[in-house]
């Protein structure tokens, strides 16, 4: 296993549950035992939570695993039927099968290194500092109004900061949502007194050794105590170049995980797994798959290819945001309609499903739990 | 003894809520049993009527831990702690739960609502 996060943990539990006895090496480049990263911009960023209730891993679990942690891995190389790999203190380890599970790092903007007073939130490490600095109070600016930044505002908003949000594109979130969607759910910052610039491209950073405002293109200045950098993930597959492994936006996967190099699988944010349902390569950062598409992917390294891969559900995430439940399960991308189906989006209670052709496709709730589970078990109903 | 709904309103792979303090899911599996849990999850506000139920288990609609409706075992976190199962009674075709008297897992959040702290 290489990552030890929630891809990882899931890909060595569902070796063992599914008979695997032998070695099992979980190699993860941060110091820590495997921990939720959710919470990071939300409840552990406001404070209600603390670092013990982040672990992945239950009391009395115990995996039988050798844990390689502060280890980061450089290269993966084949060599007859074993795969190496080599670690960045010179550890070379071996093995019959690989799991890549090495997930992704925050984008961040060029030449902000060094500023103080700016952020990006991955790890553990990252909340800590965001989080100690958000607890002196001021101004503080999210570039990026996707779910990780507009998470990060409402969290901030609740803690009493002045926080602006700035957008590039027209509409927030309209990759994931659409336009329709993306505004609607979006305008939760405004209806907090959270400031929203949408189509607001950032020309740098002020400041001497400390951030004091983000410079925009259209020549605004926005003061700013605290600046987070919210642009997105790339997923960690440099270190593969060169190893023969395809990678295509991610590592390029089957729709059971299997890479171009036998015995190897990819999971979790770092694997653009090919979906069956949409009929393309998808790459889904979302907890649930995360936690769910290692057992399809272990099934296929223990057997290679002789078990037939199930079609996984359609992937689901959850947001939290200015106390209401965002959740979505789907791809929005292909849809040709969306409409509500219950509540108002006015109210902030609503459903509305994402159709193509007819065909349901997508389903976005805020705070409608019970029927978005019933869209959310048709949508994995559908055949693809 | 608390009467909870007839067995014949409630088809197999369905749940029902029974409105009491703190809240009670009963379930009719797809092989035909019945089984009755706390509702709550116990990781955060989460009723898990409204989860996915497979076979003996309920998945939390919210963060994905499943429930073994059995036993109230929890498979992994982010809930770290076994939900707390009730008794149930078929007769005359009327579903009955006989409440736990052990104390219940609640989410923090949960917990100290019902203890009159704030929500
Ligand atoms: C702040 C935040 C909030 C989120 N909120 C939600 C949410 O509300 N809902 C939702 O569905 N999803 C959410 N997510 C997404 C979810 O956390 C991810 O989808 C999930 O963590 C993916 O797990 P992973 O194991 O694939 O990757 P990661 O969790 O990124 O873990 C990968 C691990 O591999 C390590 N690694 C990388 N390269 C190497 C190497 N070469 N050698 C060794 N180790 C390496 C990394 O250091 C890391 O520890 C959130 C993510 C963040 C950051
Ligand atoms: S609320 Fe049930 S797992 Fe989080």
């Amino acid at each position: 296993m290489v990552g030890a996060s929630l891809a990882g943990l899931s890909a060595a539990r569902s070796l063992r549950k599914q008979g695997y006895d032998g070695r099992l090496v979980v190699i993860g480049d941060e110091p820590h035992r495997p921990y939720d990263r959710p919470p990071l911009s939300k409840e552990f960023l406001a404070g209600t939570l603390g670092e013990a209730d982040l672990a992945l891993e239950s009391d009395d679990e115990d995996l039988r695993a050798e844990w390689l942690l502060g280890a980061r891995a450089v290269a993966l190389q084949v060599d007859g039927a074993e795969r190496v790999l080599l670690l960045d203190d010179g550890r070379e380890v071996r093995a019959d099968g690989v799991v890549l599970a090495t997930g992704a790092v925050a984008r961040n903007l060029p030449g902000t290194d060094g500023l103080a007073g700016v952020h990006t939130l991955r790890t553990l490490d990252d909340a800590r500092a965001l989080r100690d600095e958000l607890a002196l109070g001021g101004r503080l600016v999210v570039i990026g109004g996707g779910f990780i930044g507009a998470e990060v505002a409402s969290t901030a908003y609740a803690l009493g900061l002045d926080v602006t949000v700035i957008e590039a594109a027209p509409t927030p979130l309209a990759g994931p949502l659409g336009e329709t969607m993306g505004g609607i759910v979006s305008a939760l910052h405004e209806a907090h007194g959270v400031r929203l610039l949408c189509g607001a491209g950032v020309k740098g950073l002020s400041g001497e050794d400390r951030v004091d405002a983000v410079l925009l293109e259209d020549g605004r200045t926005v003061p700013a105590d605290i600046v987070v950098v919210g642009v997105g993930a790339r997923p960690c597959v440099d270190w593969l170049e060169g190893s023969g492994v395809e990678l295509d936006n991610g590592v390029k996967c089957g729709a059971d995980g299997r890479t171009s190099v036998a015995g190897v699988v990819a999971v979790g944010d770092c694997a653009n797994w090919y979906d069956p349902r949409a009929g393309s390569h998808r790459r889904v950062e979302h907890w649930t798959g995360a936690r769910e598409r290692p057992d399809a992917a272990v099934a296929a390294l223990l057997s290679w290819g002789a078990a037939e891969p199930g079609v996984p559900r359609p992937p689901y995430f959850w947001s939290d945001q200015y106390g209401v439940k965002i959740q979505f399960a789907g791809h929005a991308a292909g849809a040709d309609s969306v409409t509500v189906e219950e509540g108002a989006p006015g109210d902030r209670s609503f459903l509305a499903v994402y159709r193509c052709g007819g065909q349901p496709v997508a389903v976005l709730a805020m705070d409608q739990p019970r029927l978005f589970m019933r869209w959310r078990k048709q949508l994995a109903a559908t055949p693809s | 003894m608390i009467p909870a709904c007839l067995l014949v309103d409630l088809p197999r792979g369905e749940a029902y809520r029974l409105d009491i303090d703190p809240p009670v899911s009963v379930f009719h599996t797809d092989d035909g049993e019945v089984f009755a849990i706390d509702d709550t999850c116990t990781h955060q506000d989460a009723s898990l009527a409204d989860g996915w139920l497979e076979g003996c288990e309920v998945e939390c609609p919210l963060h994905a831990s499943k429930f073994d409706l059995r036993t109230g075992a929890v498979d992994a976190p982010p809930a770290k702690r076994p939900v707390r199962t009730h008794e149930v009674l078929v007769q005359d075709g009327m579903i009955y739960v006989v409440p736990s008297t052990d104390a219940p897992n609640l989410p923090p959040c949960v917990a100290s609502r019902l203890a009159g702290g704030p929500a």
